[in-house]
């Protein structure tokens, strides 16, 4: 056990931690901008709006990562007339094409989350915003969207840290994030446990951030949910405390 | 029904224990890399091949054992024997005082300088000033990995791939602009091939021993001091009795065992 190959190649792992959180958020970011969209062309779409999405999403949720991140690094370049079109520059480079794939990835399960948590919209508040007066537009933005993203935090929070894992990925094209830098680490010591372990517990921080900070907006967006005076509850009517 | 396969699991550690205790090197398990043109290679019918490997099964032959060949990954090779998924490394591996640290070698069983590769006349002048800014692709955890990092780390930037396979694939479409690895593997492995044909060798042969070691060894575990014996009488055996030239034949027309 040397942990002073850590210790001094520490800015390996700082630059890799680097390229992880800019790749996630911004995956992340990209993903959920589109799905947004996306979700709600699947729900309220005709089929002919419906099928190419449903194959997308298939696609994308029905194959691996990996496999996906070969086909668009490796893959596309095979293709003589993708090498000589204008596209090329942007898929030249190995984080253009990781960035290109988690945001499709991410997208795609995103779609599906939000699609579920939209039908599952109770169906009272949509009588209510009917009897309103409200059009679909209004309705769809004041009552099924927000109340559907709540539904939706604990599944989307599972998929942001999926994210997080998944991108551990991009080594294997060629970028330095967390798992690239404990690769050189390892490759350079090969000292396996030391290198990977130290990956491990930059990952397991990010992580410990991302639920802490996701169990906020959750304590914010379930306010509604929550009981007013929990002591008060607690002694009174514990049962009562189950959706909190 | 569980308590046979309790019984099988409990046969099987025995019998995997019990020749790891014998030690009497009836049978050598050997880590080969299979991704290493064209000195370790599958070819078409799923069979490895390549000098590696034909070195391999001669070597433990002529130890009068039998030969397991283990494929492995390269980046996990040290690993791997470290952690006894096979006894000896036979995947071209360069004798390093940074490797000798963790496993101890046999004696060379072969020597060839590395190059740099690069498209035909994209690098006239090779010089450390031309270098800079461009992007070099190598092997990860290589000795040619080593040397890129020391010798123009801050200058030029550096793309590292698991085999030399995913690093063909970048030259070719452009995103690296040079390749450094063993100036024989680049030869037979791509330069000779049809994809090849457009890319030429730049820059002098490199072989300084502080980078590049005493050549390419078998490694092996520290402890079995027994095995690394072995290993140096087969080499020694195979180059008499003219088994390692009829190998070395098969595959080059130079003598790859240097001086």
């Amino acid at each position: 056990m040397d942990f002073s190959i850590i210790t001094s190649n520490i800015d390996v792992y700082l630059e890799g931690m680097k390229n992880t959180l800019i790749l996630v958020s911004i995956s992340l970011v990209i993903g959920l901008l589109l799905a947004v969209p996306l979700a709600v062309l699947r729900v309220v779409g005709n089929s002919f709006v419906q099928i190419p999405i449903r194959i997308f999403v298939y696609f994308f949720r029905g194959t691996p990562l990996l496999v996906q991140m070969f086909l668009v690094y490796y893959g596309l370049g095979q293709f003589d007339f993708i090498r000589e079109s204008f596209v090329w520059p942007l898929f030249k480079e190995a984080y253009f094409c990781a960035l290109l794939t988690f945001s499709l990835n991410t997208c795609a399960y995103t779609v599906e989350i939000l699609r579920g948590s939209m039908v599952a919209t109770p169906h009272g508040e949509v009588e209510a915003a009917t009897a309103a007066g409200m059009s679909k537009f209004l309705m769809l933005r004041r009552i099924i969207l927000p109340s559907a993203f709540r539904r939706a935090l604990p599944a989307y929070s599972n998929e942001i840290i999926f994210m997080l894992h998944g991108s551990a990925l991009a080594s294997v094209i060629t970028i330095v994030d967390i798992t690239g830098a404990a690769r050189i680490i390892n490759s350079r010591y090969y000292s396996p446990y030391e290198a990977f372990i130290t990956a491990a517990l930059f990952y397991m921080a990010i992580t410990f951030t991302l639920v802490f900070l996701i169990r906020q907006l959750e304590k914010k967006w379930h306010a509604h949910l929550q009981p007013e005076n929990q002591s008060v509850v607690k002694i009174e009517a514990p049962h009562e405390n189950i959706t909190g | 029904m569980k308590k046979s396969i309790v019984v099988f699991a409990l046969c099987m550690f025995l019998a995997a224990s019990g020749s790891a205790i014998a030690k009497d090197w009836k049978k050598v398990r050997v880590g080969v890399e299979g991704a290493y043109p064209p000195f370790s290679y599958v070819q078409p019918d799923g069979e490895l091949a390549g000098f590696d490997i034909d070195i391999a099964r001669a070597l433990v032959a002529a130890m009068g054992a039998d030969v397991t060949l283990v494929a492995q990954d390269w980046d996990g090779m040290i690993p791997a024997l470290m952690a006894k998924k096979y006894d000896a490394i036979i995947a071209s591996m360069s004798i390093t005082d940074e490797r000798k640290k963790k496993v101890s070698f046999s004696k060379k069983y072969y020597r060839t300088p590395a190059k740099f590769i690069a498209k035909k006349g994209s690098v006239s002048d090779f010089s450390k000033g031309t270098m800079k800014g461009k992007t070099i692709g190598v092997q990860r955890a290589t000795i040619h990995d080593q040397y890129l990092t020391d010798v123009y780390g801050k200058d030029v930037n550096i793309k590292r791939y698991g085999s030399l396979d995913e690093a063909y694939l970048d030259l070719i479409v452009g995103r690296v602009d040079m390749l450094l690895a063993d100036s024989v593997a680049l030869l037979d492995g791509f330069l000779k091939k049809d994809d090849g044909k457009d890319y030429e060798f730049v820059g002098p042969d490199l072989n300084d021993r502080k980078w590049f070691g005493d050549g390419l060894g078998i490694a092996i575990r520290k402890q079995d001091k027994d095995l690394e014996e072995l290993f140096n009488k087969a080499i020694e055996t195979i180059r008499a009795n003219g088994v390692y030239k009829a190998i070395q034949d098969k595959y080059f027309d130079f003598d790859v065992y240097g001086d």
